[in-house]
């Protein structure tokens, strides 16, 4: 026996403490200090030393005759993300038995990217991430394992540093992950199955995203990063309408008494709309430690206009992480801050619509050479064309100038974000398996924003009000967490097992205030107040995870946590969501030890309950309450008005709705780990799903509450593949791949099991108001398309209102409708691959959907020659060149023959970069990026864009291409 | 609750039983829907009950694509119609905000809150209106969908459960039975504030529960019919309004032919649906909206040929547009609002000609119940063999409405033209678009089958005969699948 001590450093020459030292073959081992020094004792000269720490590539040093060993350990750039953050603690990679993915920030996409999702999309297998929209710092839609609940939110879950948020976003904000600065951003965890996400019981059942801040470590060196970039984006994308000498021949053809409404002008309104828009982003970081204390602090500025004229989103942002160290390591504390300040200024939508719409042969500013004789008030409108009356006032109903929209809108926010926790991590001296881990945390968000649309605007224009339009709104949301949990980690060698056993207990509660005015701009008795009614919300939970690894073979976890919301009554409002997974490290049995092209195979097996409370705005569902009225509902006895009050109906049994997850999955790695995947196979089934629906008339106080009824389920395949076809020093090629496949179904929906029930109808469309085109029914897929089989003609053509009489009764009736396709894909793919040369580097992300089906709105609405005479008003209006193809006259909304295979390819980016090393000998780093996003999509579909969340493509804000030239400087 | 600490509440309350037929919910014109499951504006109580009532007549067509809306001319609807939904709902919708009236008001809880007398006696009242309003929707229940419709009073809780369905006859009685009840102590006939029902109101809902009695009960009550009638005519204040067009405008509160309006106001009471509806969708094509004293209309109802050719020349209640304004009396397609007459009886302007306070959201309230309506039930009901009133009592009114409509006697009648047919044209002439015709035609059993037709009835442009089963409403899929206590109405 003898000693040895050393020093432990990191490649950069400083130190490293905390770096576990063993004794091969043994259980025996130490840690170094905080100065990076260790020693310990060894039984002889040929034992062999084990350096490991998080993040570094492993070290194994026989000991020989040495006394003194200074070692390197250098970044392992694999295995750092070998380290995956789950639910109140951490695990290794290899040690998950649940459907745990980690993207961090080498993987995310790049480009010009406002919004932190954007950094993931088409990553990760099961995770469809849809934005909105292609306006600036727009959110997006995410699901996971396509959704598993009807009328409540089906939202991930999100985790900042820790940190719950709330879901649904707040007033005047794009986004609600708006708070954070994607530069910050150091991974993305996404929890799929329960065995992962069922310690966050209630709020689990649509997964959970744990985002992780980034931060600085002890003995960093001082690093300056800069960041800029420099965005374009062009809007090329246009819907097909006629043009202005089209429109007046088929109207002087098919409406010869309505000539004299046509102007002699030529506008392409959609060129007036749009624009190609720039946009800057600035970030600066600093990132070190000065003695025990790592820091890392950041700001940041982004400022993109949209593609739609008057549109722009401007943000500043900060942020502030601390990690210090006390006692030896045994006190660990990090603090995270992050704030921002975001100002939108938001274009009317409804200019995309009246853009389609609007007579292109009337001019977009009044000009007397146009409309040849002045018309009494033209000039009182700001200046802008619109349709008037006989007496000088504006038709009410007729299709807005979209100039006008977007130029005399002064529609503006700004959104102050505040998240910020302290996580304090204790070791106990005295038995230092054991450790306490507190989390303070606090979530604050404020949106203000006010809308302003003059008297002279035509279309906000009322006679007997003066018109116009004054409102103003405040939202202020507020979060506050109290999170503690005991940890304690053993390794017992005498039956070669590992504990690792957690409990804990969270506090958090909601706050939730809004209000505002609606006014006119004369503020008079049109005015509607919105009075300020603070919500609130309580969720106690307790939770706890074992975790039990039997010869580093055999692995079981096991979580339990319960749950209790004030959102429903004492008597219901506790659940439990147990979860149990297995896995197996098959690739460490003795039997494939020879196997050398495997290096790692694991099957894991989960099963879990997770649920889920959040059914949207209102906190109060299982009360009887009272609802004052809004101006504008008072009614009149004798000669004065009363105010009255509502008896809300409500559901004092309203409890969970619970979804049950079975996982089975098998992780793969081959030839030393250059080929890795998973491939995971699920069934998910809800029951007592929360659900808006009708109750018996007569039986409470309105037709439709949430209650608990329903049941549906998915079913699905995950696969993944990451693979290095070339890793040589000076060529690094990677290639990844993901596909998903999701099913989903409705099994149950109502009490009763009446088969002449159809469903609830979903999915409002534009024209025909209350038209729905989709429906939630028994047996089908959640808002499947409820439609009428067109009928074609031999040449393909659809014949005008001829459907199918699918029960024959000689007439076209409701019972005629069929469920046909639905907006979520059968498939979809992710590819990405990064190629790098020397100091070149090249990389492309792109995704696939298959199945998805979208439904024409904006062609159903606009393609019938029926619309070019619009007798509310009256006015002209401008059709699609579908109508050409159609040859409708009227509308018929229900056809199937406006429902469009969607399926498509984007390529999400392309990207070049090139590296300076070492500029000038001073250490500094630039790297010159060009990026294309959104650079081409293939598709059939003939709308504007065939991805769309929810299927209904509407007057959908085209997404831009953008062109990014971006630079990196490291200090 | 402590909501009844203001003891203003029980008023504000009451408002809300009689709002629930005006306004779609808390804020107006929308914003915070009483029902859901369909647009807010067409779940409101009166645009519902009008398109039940006139659209599937030949009084009314509408050209609009909103969902299924044509199948009411059309006479084609099926069970999962939600304009049908609507209409079924908001009829609980007054039912349960009556009976929960009814629950929070017992003298117990009125003890317990402490109230004082003089609030126990107005509250008193409050109850006896709330059960007239209970038992209004549960005639419009009856009326509509028929006897299998569920039943509930105050006696139930609010809760999950599955009312159990009631029957035509005591469903007839349960009505007959709460306004009897009340009838004696209800505010005194003309007596209540504008707006709030009183013993007139009463009155005129049990002579039309006992006109249509036969329908509903195949048991004629014509004598009784005539008793309240009578009663309304003979003891309260109520007299014709010299103008007919009066009673239609935008300043037509406090009238004293009115029995029981529902109010609106540009400002304080505003919708989608009410008068809203039947005015707006009423104006379009080539009409000045300051006709009407909108901004705009919304160009979809009109009316058949069956209704125009009702009316000779001289008589002034014929309130169309015709081919002056670019509308077609002949229809040959049911979308285009300019075929068809445009009917402007229902406007926005005062009697002076003045635009109501608002150009989108009307003044005039709707005349639910006038005394025109009494006067040719009266004549009916003495015609069908009601005892206590005479034939020539009955032409007297009659030629009291026809003198207003002409402007002279030139339009009288005698008692040989006093024929059921001749009362059913005239209750079209006087009456049309109050909702009053989809009823009138089951009781002289031309609503369906082939005896009448109008045109785009069974959705052909001659009108063809329909199956009998539409004299009733289905009961809507969604409330037969949420309670299996319940019975779809034959053949749907």
């Amino acid at each position: 026996q003898k000693m040895v001590s050393g020093e432990v450093q990191d490649e950069e020459g400083g130190t490293l403490p905390g770096v576990n030292v063993t004794i091969k073959g043994t259980t025996e081992g130490t840690i170094t200090d905080s100065k990076g020094q260790y020693s310990i004792q060894v039984p002889g000269n040929d034992a062999v030393l084990v350096f490991s720490f998080v993040g570094y590539m492993k070290e194994e040093i026989p000991v020989g005759d040495r006394t003194k060993i200074d070692v390197a350990l250098f970044p392992d750039i694999e295995s750092l993300s070998e380290i995956v953050v789950i639910g109140y603690g951490v695990t290794k990679k290899e040690d998950a038995t649940g459907s745990v993915q980690a993207i961090d920030s080498r993987d995310f996409n790049v480009g010009a990217i406002t919004a932190p999702q954007d950094l993931l999309t088409g990553k990760v297998a099961g995770v469809q991430i849809t934005s909105n929209s292609g306006a600036p710092g727009e959110g997006s839609t995410i699901r996971i394992r396509g959704g598993s609940s009807l009328s409540a939110s089906n939202d991930p879950l999100i985790v900042v540093d820790g940190v719950p948020l709330a879901g649904g976003g707040i007033s005047g904000s794009r986004n609600p992950l708006n708070a954070i600065n994607p530069n910050d951003i150091e991974t993305f965890t996404i929890l799929k199955d329960a065995s992962a996400t069922a310690i966050y019981g209630s709020r689990a059942s649509n997964g959970v995203i744990l985002i992780t801040t980034k931060k600085s470590e002890v003995g960093s060196e001082l690093k300056v990063n800069y960041n800029g970039k420099l965005n374009v984006f062009s809007s090329n994308k246009r819907v097909d309408v006629l043009g202005a000498d089209e429109f007046r021949s088929l109207i002087e053809e098919r409406h010869p008494t309505h000539v004299d409404m046509l102007g002699n002008a030529s506008t392409d309104w959609q060129d007036e709309i749009y624009q190609n828009a720039m946009g800057t982003e600035h970030n600066v970081s600093i990132a070190g430690a000065y003695k025990m204390l790592p820091f890392r602090a950041s700001v940041g500025y982004s400022n993109n206009d949209g593609i739609l004229k008057t549109d722009n989103n401007e943000r500043f942002s900060g942020s502030l992480n601390l990690n210090p160290s006390f006692l030896d390591d045994h006190l660990k504390i990090n603090i995270n801050a992050k704030a921002s300040v975001t100002n939108n200024t938001f274009a009317d939508r409804g200019a995309i619509g009246a853009a389609i719409q609007h007579d292109p042969t009337q001019p977009v500013n009044w000009d007397t050479t146009f409309t040849g004789i002045p018309i009494l008030g033209e000039t009182d409108w700001g200046g802008y064309y619109a349709r008037l009356q006989s007496n000088g006032q504006p038709v009410q109903l007729a299709t807005a100038n979209p100039v006008a929209l977007l130029e005399q809108r002064d529609d503006k926010s700004t959104v102050n974000n505040f998240i910020g926790n302290a996580k304090i991590d204790y070791k106990f001296h005295f038995l230092p398996e054991l450790r306490a881990n507190l989390n303070l945390g606090y979530d604050y968000s404020k949106g203000e924003g006010d809308v302003y649309v003059p008297q002279n605007a035509a279309f906000a224009y009322n006679a007997g009000h003066g018109g116009g339009t004054d409102n103003t709104y405040t939202q202020i949301k507020k979060n506050e967490l109290l999170d503690f949990y005991l940890n304690y980690v053993k390794e017992i060698s005498a039956i070669d097992s590992k504990i690792d056993a957690m409990a804990g207990y969270s506090y958090q509660y909601f706050l939730d205030d809004s209000y505002g005015v609606n006014s006119n701009v004369a503020n008079d008795s049109a005015e509607t107040t919105y009075p300020d009614n603070p919500k609130e919300l309580v969720l106690l939970s307790f939770y706890g995870r074992l975790n039990y690894t039997l010869a580093n073979k055999y692995l079981l976890t096991f979580t339990l946590r319960n749950d209790q919301t004030s959102r429903f009554s004492p008597d219901t409002r506790s659940g439990m969501f147990p979860s149990i997974a297995l896995g197996w490290k098959i690739h460490e049995e003795s039997f494939l030890s020879n196997v050398d092209a495997l290096s790692q195979l694991k099957l894991r097996l989960g099963w879990g309950v997770t649920g889920q409370q959040d059914i949207g705005p209102d906190w109060y569902v299982y009360m009887p309450r009272y609802t004052y009225s809004l101006p504008g509902a008072s009614y009149l006895f004798g000669n004065s008005y009363y105010q009255t009050i509502r008896p809300s109906g409500y559901d004092e049994n309203i409890k969970w709705e619970e979804t049950t997850t079975y996982n089975a999955a098998i992780d793969y790695g081959f030839l030393n780990d250059r080929i890795t995947g998973s491939v995971d196979v699920y069934l998910r089934k809800t029951k007592d799903l929360l659900n808006y629906i009708p109750v018996p008339a007569g039986s409470n106080l309105t037709n439709y509450i949430n209650t608990n009824v329903g049941d549906l389920e998915n079913k699905g395949v995950e696969f993944s593949i990451n693979a290095k076809p070339i890793s040589t020093p000076d060529m690094v090629w990677d290639v990844g791949l993901n596909v998903t496949y999701n099913e989903n179904k409705i099994t149950k929906l109502t009490l009763s099991d009446d088969p002449d029930y159809l469903g609830v109808p979903t999915g409002g469309i534009s024209g025909g108001v209350g038209s729905n085109i989709q429906i939630h029914s028994v047996g089908q897929p959640f808002s499947s398309f409820f439609v009428y089989e067109q009928i074609y003609d031999d040449n393909g053509d659809p014949i005008p209102g001829a459907f199918v009489d699918q029960n024959g009764d000689g007439q076209i009736t409701e019972s005629d409708k069929v469920h046909k396709e639905n907006p979520a894909p059968d498939v979809s793919f992710g590819i990405n691959s990064g190629f790098s040369y020397k100091n070149w580097y090249f990389s492309f992300s792109g995704r696939a959907n298959f199945g998805n089906y979208v439904y024409y709105n904006a062609e159903s609405v606009n393609g019938t020659y029926q619309r070019l005479y619009r007798p509310e008003g009256p006015y002209l209006s401008n059709v699609t060149t579908g109508v050409y193809d159609s040859e409708f006259e009227n509308a018929y909304y229900m056809s199937d023959y406006y429902l469009r295979n969607a399926s498509f390819f984007r390529m999400d980016n392309i990207s070049l970069s090139y590296k300076f090393n070492n500029i000038a000998n001073q250490g500094i780093n630039l790297t010159v990026t060009g990026t294309v996003n959104n650079a081409f999509v293939i598709t059939k579909y003939d709308g504007i864009d065939p991805e769309i969340s929810g299927g209904i493509d509407n007057n959908f804000y085209p997404r831009p291409t953008a062109y990014v030239l971006g630079v990196n400087v490291n200090f | 609750s402590a909501v009844f600490d203001d003891p203003g509440a029980y008023k504000a309350f009451l408002a809300k039983m009689y709002a629930g037929l005006a306004v779609s919910g808390q804020q107006g014109p929308a914003g915070m829907p009483d029902i859901s499951g369909i647009d807010e504006g067409f779940s409101q109580y009166l645009r519902a009950y009008w398109e039940h009532q006139v659209l599937t007549t030949e009084e009314a067509i509408i050209g609009w694509d909103d969902q299924t809306i044509k199948d009411f001319h059309r006479q084609e609807w099926g069970s999962s119609d939600n304009f049908i939904a609507a209409m079924y709902y908001r009829i609980y919708y007054q039912i349960s905000l009556a009976n929960e009236f009814l629950r929070s008001t017992t003298e117990d809880k009125l003890n317990e809150r402490g109230e004082s007398d003089q609030t126990k006696a107005e509250v008193a009242q409050y109850r006896n209106e709330a059960r007239f309003l209970r038992a209004l929707s549960y005639w419009h229940a009856l009326d509509l969908f028929g006897g299998g419709v569920p039943f509930v009073t105050e006696d139930d809780p609010i809760g999950s459960f599955m009312p159990s369905p009631i029957n035509k006859q005591n469903l007839f009685e349960f009505i007959e039975s709460e306004l009897l009840a009340i009838e004696d102590d209800i505010t005194a006939v003309g007596t209540n504030e504008y707006g709030r029902a009183d013993q007139g109101a009463v009155w005129t809902l049990l002579a039309k529960l006992y006109l249509n009695a036969e329908v509903y009960i195949n048991q004629g009550k014509y004598t009784e019919c005539v008793t309240y009638a009578k009663k309304v005519i003979d003891e309260g204040p109520y007299t014709l309004e010299d103008n007919y067009e009066h009673l239609f405008l935008a300043d037509n509160d406090h009238l004293q032919e009115v029995i029981f309006s529902i109010n609106f106001d540009g400002i304080e009471t505003r919708t989608y649906g009410g008068t809203t509806f039947i005015i707006s969708a009423a104006l379009g094509g080539d009409i000045p909206p300051e006709e009407f004293g909108l901004g705009g209309g919304w160009a979809g109802t009109r009316t058949t040929k069956a209704l125009v050719n009702k009316f000779d020349a001289n008589d002034g209640r014929a309130l169309f547009y015709d081919e002056s304004y670019g509308q077609s009396l002949e229809i040959n397609d049911e979308s285009d609002y300019q075929q068809g007459y445009a009917v402007g009886k229902f406007k926005n302007v005062t009697s002076t000609g003045a635009p109501g306070s608002d150009v989108t959201y009307p003044d005039t309230d709707f005349p639910m119940f006038r005394l025109a309506d009494v006067y040719l039930m009266y004549a009916e009901a003495v015609l069908r063999g009601g005892n206590g009133g005479t034939v020539g009592q009955a032409v007297t009114y009659i030629n009291q409405l026809r003198q207003r409509a002409y402007g002279d006697a030139s339009g009288d009648i005698n008692s040989g033209d006093l024929t059921l047919d001749f009362i059913l044209d005239e209750r079209a002439r006087e009456l049309y678009w109050e909702c009053h015709r989809r009823t009138d035609l089951i009781r002289y059993d031309r609503l369906t089958g082939g005896d009448y037709v109008w045109p785009w009835k069974g959705d052909i442009k001659e009108g063809t005969a329909t199956d009998s089963k539409y004299n009733l409403f289905p009961l809507p899929a969604a409330d037969v699948n949420a309670n299996t206590n319940l019975e779809q109405n034959p053949n749907y």
